[in-house]
């Protein structure tokens, strides 16, 4: 058969073409390279190993197991047992023990920033930012001002049973949309005196007498006759330099008309107690706290 | 009188048009009335053309030969050469502007046409199936023609599959745009795309297994049998993964058949083997066709040929498991996986082995043909990603390297690399001949393609490997207490310096093909015509 093939010699290498020809493309006759077939057989050999010592080959109704025991199922479990222990030491002291024990040992403090760091990076820096430095309308957790209150214990509260959520011991606070109540004219007389207390040149020909009167008939109640908020309903001080919406005329007066009253989850049924106290310690530590 | 064939196609498509006007006229869905009007159009224009060619050229048949040689079919195949041409920049840039919106999330620009969700697989189809699936059908009715040396069979056969192909590609792209996706990857095209695509693909099948019927010549070429490995084995999988419920005949959308973990392994046996035998099996047919051609050398090894391509052909196919390592996929499946992609190194690097040492005797071309470097170095991107994907396969490296953008930047050293490449060399090649110049416009300019896109891709896969890597091992960083030490958010903000110059490497990519699309675009306007087929040269002598 090969002698009805006209084989050609490719004067370049000296090795013989196969005879076949396709449009002027021709094939040489060379051998397989060796070190290219010996890779290959060792590829081979390696994946025989391989088979004998893992979990491979499927059966009829189970796989060969391979002389290991390997259990890819096993190992995950165990991993994850052995990260659940090793935490638990001080994870159970960190649930027996208050939060100004953790505070006051240095170990314990140590563990729970830890913790606390992860679980904040997973948790709340969506919102409140990596660093805690919030943005318009998420607190800053860094500065000195607190809708809640600042202390250990408030933070801690706030974090198990959330704000405005569905839970009866959740944060709660309800300011009304006086948008329905007072007339354009008193929001922005409200607004312009409120600014003017607080540091904001008040718009002109805006009667501030008139806008006195209704704070104190309608807003003193929570936010105080001298403005200083009640942290027990979360209202906001307003002397303060930080506003979670924006500190301007414009944006009391959209405030009193339309207040966006923020929510937060409460984290008791979705992180561990150890965890949530951790996080207590670590806002807490921003510099903030109280 | 019209011939079976024109009647044939005449009657189907008639159908379909009428098919497609009911649906348009009942359904519910608005993208699916949109879709089945295009359909009734682009059907109705089909019989219109096949009609209008009869009465044209009054039925006479065309001639098989003209002066004892092959009259070849060229038609259909510069078709498939300017659509390549076209999806390849569109689907370039669509991966540029994603490559921005990861870096700079703004360019989102909040609407649901533009967002990022629905651009990726617009790129990621746009590349691979449009500008590839182009390069593909073009180049194998070029080659599986020369080496048979017959004309293709049929009329409007070809007509049908190139065309029908593109069509499949327009109705898919603008499917994503418009929100319609059955969620698989590198599979998002619904039930009626995928249909309709069984049915070109078969006609495919039919014309290449057709030509190869007529040959005149006594073998079948290697480049012939990687295209067949591919145009089998694609159709194999594609019906497979594909297989679905329709909600209803009006609906766009679909159920798929497979559920669980079982979904997971026909998706990734599917996905990787869209890489194997369209991404790699595809393109090697090219290789093998236009690396000697342009070298004027033969192939180095007939013997590495047939064995590195049955090796492939038969242990590539074992390989998807390895995309899911890790997951509820049973460890066997797992190991077997790993294992079988250790295996396919060798039989992958035959074909580079094959590709580079045609070279022996003709490197020096190298310094003065640039065509014949951007595919020489696309091989050596074949040799690397197919070294890279068998150790990325092994589940202690995979731990690390999955889900991050290691796995983009080693799935882009082939992409741009290995496909980009030996489909640019190949369509430089071809657009001379297929438009009988002389050469091409101007091979300076190719130079320019060569350079500024090679520097985008090593920008790009670089990027990519460094951010990758660093993004895996933040995952996995613990503190000395056992917590994890970076947030996803901090590993997310840590990548944006390689978001951008990964983009950046994509850019110099795009400006690498619009050089090429005007240079091509010079030569068949402007290019010096060929005057007679050159006398095959080359260093062979007779035997004894």
């Amino acid at each position: 058969m090969a002698d009805t093939h006209k084989k050609e010699v490719d004067k370049l290498s000296g090795i013989e073409t196969t005879g076949h020809e396709w449009d002027g493309l021709k094939e040489l006759n060379n051998p397989l390279p060796k070190w290219w077939l010996y890779t290959f057989y060792a590829t081979i050999a390696w994946a025989v190993v391989y088979w004998v010592l893992y979990p491979s080959w499927p059966l009829v109704s189970t796989y060969t197991k391979g002389v290991l025991g390997s259990s890819q199922r096993a190992e995950a479990v165990a991993a994850y047992e052995d990260g659940i222990a090793a935490r638990s030491v001080f994870g159970d002291r960190i649930v027996d023990a208050t939060l100004e024990d953790i505070n006051a040992d240095q170990e314990l403090q140590q563990f729970a920033m830890a913790a606390g760091q992860a679980a904040f990076g997973d948790n709340c820096a969506a919102c409140h930012g990596a660093g805690g430095t919030g943005f318009e309308g998420y607190p800053n957790l860094q500065d000195d001002t607190w809708l809640w209150g600042g202390t250990l214990e408030d933070i801690h509260y706030t974090l198990l049973h959330g704000i405005r959520v569905a839970n009866d011991e959740a944060r709660f606070g309800d300011m009304p949309a006086y948008a329905d109540i007072f007339s354009k004219e008193e929001i922005a007389q409200v607004a312009n005196y409120v600014g003017s207390k607080v540091g904001l040149e008040p718009e002109a020909g805006v009667d501030l007498a008139a806008g006195e009167q209704l704070y104190l008939d309608n807003c003193a109640a929570c936010h105080g006759d001298d403005l200083n908020g009640m942290q027990e309903v979360g209202a906001p001080n307003l002397n303060s330099a930080n506003y979670l919406y924006g500190k301007s005329i414009e944006a009391i007066a959209s405030q009193v008309a339309n207040p966006r009253n923020g929510v937060m989850p409460g984290w008791k049924d979705r992180l561990e107690p150890a965890t949530i106290k951790s996080l207590a310690i670590y806002v807490h530590s921003f510099g903030g706290g109280q | 009188m019209l011939s079976l064939e024109e009647g044939g196609f005449a009657l189907f498509l008639v159908l379909l048009a009428f098919a497609c006007l009911i649906v348009a006229g009942k359904t519910f869905d608005q993208v699916m009335a949109f879709h089945a009007s295009v359909g009734a159009l682009i059907a109705a224009g089909g019989v219109f053309y096949i009609f209008k060619n009869y009465f044209d050229d009054g039925g006479v048949q065309i001639p098989q030969e003209i002066d004892g040689k092959p009259n070849y079919n060229l038609g259909p195949i510069k078709f498939g050469a300017v659509a390549a041409m076209f999806w390849g920049i569109a689907g370039f840039t669509v991966g540029l502007i994603i490559a921005l919106q990861l870096a700079y999330p703004a360019l989102n620009f909040d609407l649901p046409w533009t967002n990022f969700g629905r651009l990726r697989p617009l790129h990621t189809s746009a590349v691979i199936f449009a500008f590839g699936g182009n390069v593909l059908l073009a180049t194998s009715m070029y080659v599986v023609q020369r080496t048979s040396r017959a004309r293709m069979p049929g009329k409007i056969l070809p007509w049908f599959v190139i065309v029908g192909y593109n069509v499949f590609i327009l109705i898919a792209g603008t499917g994503y745009l418009l929100g319609v996706t059955q969620s698989k990857e590198y599979a998002e095209p619904e039930w009626y795309a995928d249909l309709w695509l069984t049915i070109v693909w078969v006609a495919y099948l039919l014309l290449f297994l057709g030509t190869i019927w007529k040959r005149k010549e006594p073998h079948i070429y290697v480049a012939n049998w990687f295209y067949l490995a591919f145009i089998v084995t694609i159709a194999m999988l594609h019906i497979t993964n594909n297989l679905a419920v329709p909600v209803s005949i009006y609906s766009t959308q679909s159920v798929i058949v497979w559920s669980g973990v079982q979904d997971a392994m026909v998706q990734w046996w599917y996905g990787h083997n869209a890489v194997g035998f369209f991404l790699t099996a595809g393109f090697l047919a090219i290789m093998y066709y236009f690396v000697p051609k342009r070298a004027e050398r033969p192939v180095y090894s007939y013997r590495l040929s047939i064995v590195h391509f049955w090796a492939l052909i038969f242990i590539y196919i074992w390989a998807g498991p390895h995309h899911l390592h890790y997951t509820a996929l049973p460890q066997w499946a797992s190991t077997l996986g790993a294992t079988f992609s250790i295996i396919l190194w060798m039989p992958s690097w035959g074909g580079m082995i094959n590709g580079l040492m045609t070279l022996s005797g003709a490197w020096d071309k190298l310094r003065t043909d640039p065509v014949l470097r951007m595919m020489v170095v696309s091989v050596a991107f074949y040799g690397m990603s197919t070294f890279e994907g068998p150790l990325m396969s092994l589940r202690a490296v995979n731990s690390l390297s999955h889900y991050t953008d290691w796995t983009i930047g080693h799935v882009h050293s082939g992409a741009l690399g290995w496909v980009g490449y030996i489909s640019f060399g190949a369509l430089y090649c071809l657009v001379p001949w297929l438009w009988n110049k002389k050469s091409l416009y101007s091979l300076k300019l190719v130079d320019w393609h060569f350079w500024v896109s090679t520097i985008g891709i090593v920008l790009y896969i670089t990027a990519m490997w460094v951010s990758g890597i660093m993004q895996g091992l933040m995952w996995r960083a613990y503190d000395s207490l056992g917590f994890l030490e970076y947030s996803f958010i901090e590993t997310v903000e840590a990548m944006h310096p390689f978001y951008v110059v990964r983009a950046l490497g994509g850019a110099l990519f795009v400006i690498g093909a619009l050089i090429m699309a005007y240079n091509l675009w010079m030569t068949v306007r402007y290019g010096e015509a060929e005057e007679a087929e050159a006398a095959p040269t080359g260093s062979l002598a007779a035997a004894e």
